[in-house]
């Protein structure tokens, strides 16, 4: 794309035209595709209810999501007197761009990545670290006690959870030998088998499960997701640090929440559920084209999501600490030294040690 | 000086063996101390001695003891194992074994018991360990990092006392400060040389020094002042030694001194060796200063373990003159000062770990009046200690000074000689003082005399090596000979 | 052109909230000028091409260090004005040592030279950027030429932990502690309990 525009448009202007299009058309859908995800939560968790869930606006409800923005936007952003103003509003507008910047390098099909950079794991790692600061900025400018303390547990409970998945990510890169999200995909090619959730191109098959579902635990937890929504726990804190927002701030932060689920869901389908790749592969499945399969997959992941924010009780902060620390952090610490010995085991091709 | 480097990894690691032997067993020692938890101090800590002992006996099997056998380089000539860092590294193991036993009672009696304790210890051997043998300067940072940062804990170990959190608190700010000015020194060194290797440096000085490496050469030897508590940067020492639990103290004033040292002589004669011009000044200004400051310092003081303070800094500045010296015969008189300096000195805490009432420790000189009758044993002991600590024949620290000041002469320092006679001279009145009170002052309340079987042996050993130095003498100074001959 | 541009951005940006650590009245924001800078000093990093190490700043300082800072100072109830009340008092010494500082700073960056051979000492043989990436050229000399060095700073960390547990870990008295495993382990009959109770009676 960026070829054909530099074709006619000379090569900056061409790069720098294509780029802003390819942004402005992954923006655009994931925000569309949000407003759904949005609707299938809320939907799925009324299931569970045995409630309709929203059903009024549009066909079954489908332009809830739509609505609510509406709502949001129109209405009056209330400033707490003692807050910090600037903090206040810069709090949301660092989570949602954030949010959005981590899909700078998120492969959704093949060549279909904004930027194919050769760290982009790490940059994700990076970004999602960062994303803490939107609550923790936002918590403490509101100056007031609830939003206060659901700022501190966040940024507790992040911080230990990014361990654990920082080794997860770990094992998957030692298996790939690369950093690069494309290159972890494409190691995942050629069916279901070879998806690092079932073998992939390791010797012994299941060896990366323990550490799929680490990931995905870790990931409720630090997307602030139930079962470990302490932050914004509403028994307790009533919203944690969302309290003293409204309108178009609360709605940046509730939009770069759900981003993060997604991107969450993205990694999961990137890191062990091969991607852009189809289940078989074989002509029916490998005609659909990778994209599909992706938003399949991330579709599959948020369900799970989902499911578990309904059937699920929430955690106790004691607990949530403890299982991070005592529980993922040393078995992901035993599974990297394991899959680092079996590689040297399994793979003398590997660069010899010096 | 070194061998042709050697690729293989397995090399490497076999000429790192003590330290390698030492971080494990501390690892497995941390591992075992938290699933037992403080009931198990007094079981870690006797490991930790055994463990002392094979590490000291594989420090002795790793070197070349040859007369002129090269050193061995591991790592990319990051650190060296030659016959100078042994004799040292062995000098501090003994420091801290023995000071590690010396705690034991103490850590009961005062209820600081707790498994971390000698980890901590363990560790700041390591960090020592890993000085000495450093040959390059990020080796040498990370070495002090890892020894302070177990002296700092040290110090605050009884954290709910003020005056060793204060202790803890001061040593922290102003070793950091040190830290701060030697990586200034350090960064301006490689900004100059591009080569944090110490060969590579003195090759690259050799050929000329202008402005900008000598004050890098100055802050360096700033840094290290500071961890010998040298003049002028000995401020904290009287503080963090009261402060400081006393058997930390002990292990203070011994380990921590000998590893600066090594690593003070290692960075001056190997790396900075063309310069010696440019900072033998810097050497004798600092020496003649902590001669003086330790000697009139002392004078006033009550307090036995800032007295030891000071006497700890006057020491130094006799141990520095001979580095100022720079020649072998120099380096040599300074091994074998500080080898006498560790026997008399851990002699010395024995008895002030002794100055125990019913109610607690003492600490004031007052308070061993009468000893001699109370006591006599740890009386003469301390007393020998004392006449040792001052310089008087036929005692050890005699020919301690008796060598430094020869490595002078020879030297053609005769003004710095002078100076360290006479502050000795000064220096003998606070030492003797100590033995009047003991001997001819009114009794005092006695002490609990009972001080366990490990004080007393080493009480003992301690006494007995000071006092009959001379048949002890050829051996150890042979072994100090062929350990200074690795550095020329 | 770009380049130029973005890096003269990047470090004023960089140098301006390295100011506004110090110079700023609210901790908090200096805490916050403090991520900023660190911030640009990746953007730096990449823009040098060494990717790796811009993102590991990121990750390691931005993501876990700062947040801890923060997380620190948000709750300190700092009083600046208590803590400016005696900088009159030593502001003349405090000054005169910065200017001798800045002086000896200034002799020494005027007559600063390099020694000839510096270059070439400096040089470390590093395979070529086209054949491996950075990060795998950083992994090679980290975990061969380096490895002492780097299992030493493994075992400074290993000794902080140490020192800070012993430092400020205490057992508190009279906190209920949760024992998970005993929780697991407990059986019906340890936790339930029949009891006949008559009609009319109660317990």
């Amino acid at each position: 794309m960026i070829a054909f525009f530099q074709s006619f448009l000379g090569p900056e202007w061409g790069f720098a035209v294509g780029y802003t299009l390819a942004i402005l058309a992954l923006a655009v859908s994931l925000l569309v595709m949000l407003a759904f995800l949005l609707l299938f939560d809320r939907k799925v968790w009324a299931a569970v209810q045995m409630r309709k869930g929203p059903n009024v606006v549009g066909p079954f409800g489908l332009l809830q999501s739509f609505a609510d923005f509406f709502k949001f936007v129109f209405k009056e952003i209330v400033i707490p007197a003692g807050a910090d103003k600037t903090v206040f509003l810069l709090a949301p507008l660092i989570t949602f761009v954030l949010a959005m910047a981590a899909w700078a390098v998120v492969p959704v099909g093949e060549g279909w990545v904004i930027a194919d950079i050769n760290v982009g794991i790490l940059y994700i790692f990076a970004i999602s670290s960062l994303g803490v600061y939107g609550i923790i900025m936002g918590g403490w400018a509101s100056n007031s006690k609830y939003p206060f303390l659901g700022g501190l547990r966040s940024a507790a409970q992040m911080v230990s959870y990014e361990v654990a998945i920082g080794f997860v990510i770990i094992t998957v890169l030692l298996v790939v030998g690369s950093l690069n999200l494309s290159e972890i995909v494409r190691a995942q090619a050629g069916g279901i088998q070879n998806w690092f959730v079932i073998g992939g191109t390791l010797p012994v098959p299941l060896l990366l499960l323990p550490m799929f579902v680490i990931f995905f635990i870790s990931a409720l937890a630090e997307t602030n997701r139930p079962p470990f929504d302490l932050p914004e726990a509403e028994s307790e804190l009533v919203a944690g640090y969302q309290v003293e927002y409204s309108s178009t701030p609360y709605l940046l932060f509730m939009i770069g929440e759900y981003l993060n689920i997604v991107l969450m869901c993205a990694m999961i389908s990137i890191l062990f559920l091969g991607g852009w790749h189809p289940p078989v592969d074989l002509v029916p499945f490998t005609l659909v084209p990778g994209v599909i399969w992706f938003i399949l997959k991330v579709w599959v992941i948020f369900f799970l999501f989902a499911m578990v924010k309904a059937m699920v009780p929430r955690y106790r902060y004691d607990q949530l600490m403890r299982l991070g620390w005592k529980l993922f952090l040393p078995t992901a610490l035993v599974w990297t030294i394991l899959i680092a010995g079996l590689m040297i085991y399994a793979r003398p091709d590997l660069p010899p040690a010096l | 000086m070194t061998e042709a480097p050697d690729v293989s990894i397995t090399y490497d690691l076999a000429v790192m063996l003590p330290e390698i032997f030492l971080a494990l067993g501390i690892m497995a020692l941390l591992i075992f101390g938290v699933f037992r938890g403080d009931r198990a101090t007094g079981f870690v800590s006797s490991l930790g001695v055994v463990l002392l002992v094979a590490v000291g006996y594989f420090v002795y099997q790793v070197t070349d003891w040859g007369a002129d056998a090269d050193a061995r380089a591991a790592f990319g000539g990051s650190i060296v194992v030659d016959r100078f860092g042994s004799f040292l590294k062995l000098l501090v193991l003994t420091g801290g074994a023995l000071a590690l036993i010396m705690s034991q009672r103490y850590l009961r009696t005062e209820r600081m018991a707790r498994f971390e304790y000698p980890i901590l210890i363990l560790f700041a051997l390591l960090g020592m360990m890993m000085m000495i043998s450093a040959h390059d300067l990020i080796a040498l940072y990370v070495g002090i990092e890892l020894q302070s940062l177990s002296l700092y804990v040290l110090a605050a170990f009884n954290r709910d006392s003020q005056r060793a959190s204060e202790a803890g608190l001061k040593y922290f700010v102003l070793s950091a400060l040190s830290s701060g000015l030697l990586l200034y020194g350090a960064s301006l060194v490689y900004g100059f040389s591009g080569s944090t290797d110490f060969a590579v440096i003195s090759t690259v000085v050799a050929e000329g020094a202008p402005i900008g490496l000598l004050v890098g050469l100055v802050f360096m030897a700033a840094g290290l002042s500071f961890k010998v508590s040298a003049v002028p940067f000995h401020m904290w020492t009287p503080d963090v030694y009261e402060g400081a639990p006393t058997p930390v103290t002990a292990f203070f004033a011994v380990a921590p001194k000998i590893a600066a040292f090594a690593i003070f002589i290692r960075v001056m004669i190997e790396m900075f060796g063309p310069l010696v011009e440019q900072w033998q000044p810097i050497i004798i200004f600092i020496s003649i200063g902590s001669m003086a400051v330790g000697a009139f310092g002392a004078i006033g003081q009550n307090n036995i373990k800032r007295l030891m303070a000071y006497s700890t800094i006057g020491h130094m500045g006799y141990a520095l003159i001979g580095l100022a010296a720079a020649s072998e015969a120099g380096v040599r008189s300074v091994l074998l000062y500080l080898a006498i300096y560790l026997a008399t000195n851990l002699g010395a805490f024995v008895c002030i770990l002794a100055m125990r009432l019913k109610e607690g420790m003492v600490e004031n000189v007052s308070a061993l009046s009468g000893l001699s009758r109370s006591q006599p044993f740890v009386a003469a002991a301390l007393a020998i200690f004392m006449f040792s600590l001052a310089g008087i024949p036929p005692f050890a620290g005699f020919f301690a000074k008796l060598f430094v000041f020869s490595a002078a002469l020879q030297a053609g320092l005769l003004p710095l000689a002078i100076i360290g006679v006479l502050t000795s001279v000064v220096g003998t009145f606070y030492y003797l003082r100590i033995v009047k009170i003991m001997y001819f002052d009114e009794p005092a309340e006695a002490f609990d005399p009972k001080i366990g079987a490990a004080l007393r042996l080493i009480l003992a050993g301690s006494a007995a090596f000071t006092t009959l130095f001379l048949v002890f003498a050829l051996p150890i100074q042979a072994a100090a000979a062929r350990a200074a001959s690795a550095l020329f | 052109m770009f380049e130029a541009i973005a890096f003269y951005i990047f470090s004023v940006i960089l140098i301006a909230s390295g100011f506004l650590v110090i110079a700023s009245r609210v901790p908090v924001h200096s805490v916050l000028f403090l991520i900023l800078a660190f911030f640009n000093a990746a953007a730096l990093f990449l823009l040098m091409g060494a990717e790796f190490l811009g993102l590991i700043l990121l990750v390691v300082y931005v993501g876990a260090v700062a947040v801890l800072f923060l997380f620190v100072v948000m709750m300190l109830d700092v009083d600046l004005a208590e803590i400016r009340k005696g900088v009159l008092q030593y502001l003349p010494v405090g000054a005169m040592v910065g200017l001798i500082l800045v002086l000896e700073l200034g002799f020494v960056l005027f007559s600063w030279v390099v020694a000839p051979e510096a270059a070439a000492n400096r040089a470390v043989p590093v395979a070529p950027i086209t054949e491996v990436s950075n990060t795998e050229a950083i992994g090679r000399v980290l975990y061969t030429r380096y490895v002492y060095l780097f299992q030493a700073s493994g075992l400074v960390l290993l000794l902080s932990m140490v020192g800070a547990i012993v430092l400020t870990h205490r057992q508190r008295e009279g906190v209920k502690r949760q024992n998970v495993s005993r929780q697991v382990a407990r059986t019906r009959e340890e936790g339930v309990r029949l009891v006949k109770v008559k009609p009319g009676q109660g317990l």
